[in-house]
């Protein structure tokens, strides 16, 4: 499969995502600079980590408005696969790709750290490898992860099994203590309605080799290898 | 002119900073102090003259990057 891997200014997991995606699973990774206007030959983007544009007046606002991101809409509204990690996630939430927004941590401290993660659904492009009853142990790095939404989007999220992630504990309960930024419902990660584009805050790239102290993130990467693959074959068929 | 934009997270979203300024002015001893809320205050300097476009431009900028509806609400005067 073809990757595209975003690169914004202060972007600053890109160069890990090409590496596990390219290294670690055997696909290729190409990086896109954000002044491209075009996405070329890829199935699928990838939209990394880091402080694109400072976070500055928030996070991904600014980023939102790059010409790649234009080239990104186009390529999701057509149902190409999106995954955002961290601020690719805040990026995406900016750009009305997802729904809600990424707000201040509820502790207002930097959060870095791993944490286990649950998929609360196996039915979407990005966590159809995950075991339902295995929580993945992930890092997060993030000052503004919180997941915010109003009443009315969080049902529908529920509705449509959005919520692709939530934090919990080492055996899969959704408690307090587990949730590291306050997110509502514990979301650390949700889809669109199209179920074509998703983001995360924690980084599945930092943990997709045992080297790594854990190899749990690739499940996610192997999940959307897996989708890629099935989209592939049917259009060949 | 000048815009001159205030932000502010919306009621229903958590304020952490708002709730940490509050209880440190009430550590510090002044007393009555309610909900505090922590926004942002945001001036442009614009050349046009029609005060009506300029307004509509603001308020159109507001809307789609200088503040974000999910989570913030804005006000806004043009002088």
């Amino acid at each position: 499969m073809n990757f595209a891997v975003l690169q914004f200014p202060a972007s600053n997991c890109d160069q890990d995502a090409v590496h596990v995606l390219q290294n670690v699973l055997g696909h290729s990774a190409r990086l896109l600079w954000h002044k491209e206007t075009t996405l070329g030959n890829v199935d699928a983007v990838l939209v990394p980590g880091g402080f694109s544009y400072g976070d500055y007046l928030r996070t991904g606002a600014i980023a939102r408005f790059s010409p790649v991101m234009q080239a990104v809409k186009q390529f999701a509204d057509n149902g190409g696969h999106v995954l955002g990690i961290c601020n690719g996630f805040q990026i995406l939430c900016e750009a009305h790709l997802l729904p809600g927004a990424l707000v201040r941590n509820r502790s207002l401290q930097f959060r870095c750290e791993t944490v286990h993660l649950k998929a609360a659904t196996t039915d979407s492009p990005f966590t159809n490898k995950i075991p339902a009853d295995k929580p993945l142990r992930v890092p997060i790095a993030h000052g503004e992860g919180c997941y915010f939404a109003d009443d009315e989007t969080l049902q529908k999220l529920q509705a449509n099994r959005q919520i692709l992630w939530q934090y919990c504990d080492a055996s899969g309960a959704l408690t307090d203590a587990a949730n590291p930024n306050g997110s509502l419902l514990n979301i650390a990660g949700v889809c669109n309605e199209g179920r074509n584009v998703a983001g995360l805050m924690p980084h599945p790239e930092r943990a997709s080799e045992p080297l790594l102290g854990s190899a749990d993130g690739r499940l996610i990467f192997e999940s959307l290898i897996h989708a890629l693959q099935q989209r592939a074959s049917v259009k060949a068929a | 002119m000048k815009a001159k934009i205030i932000i502010t997270p919306k009621k229903a979203v958590l304020d952490p900073q708002g709730k940490t300024v509050q209880n440190t002015l009430a550590h510090m001893g002044y007393s009555g102090v309610g909900a505090v809320h922590v926004g942002k205050y945001i001036e442009v300097e614009l050349s046009g003259t029609d005060k009506e476009a300029v307004r509509k431009q603001i308020d159109d900028a507001c809307r789609k990057i200088l503040s974000n509806p999910v989570i913030e609400d804005y006000r806004f005067e043009i002088e």
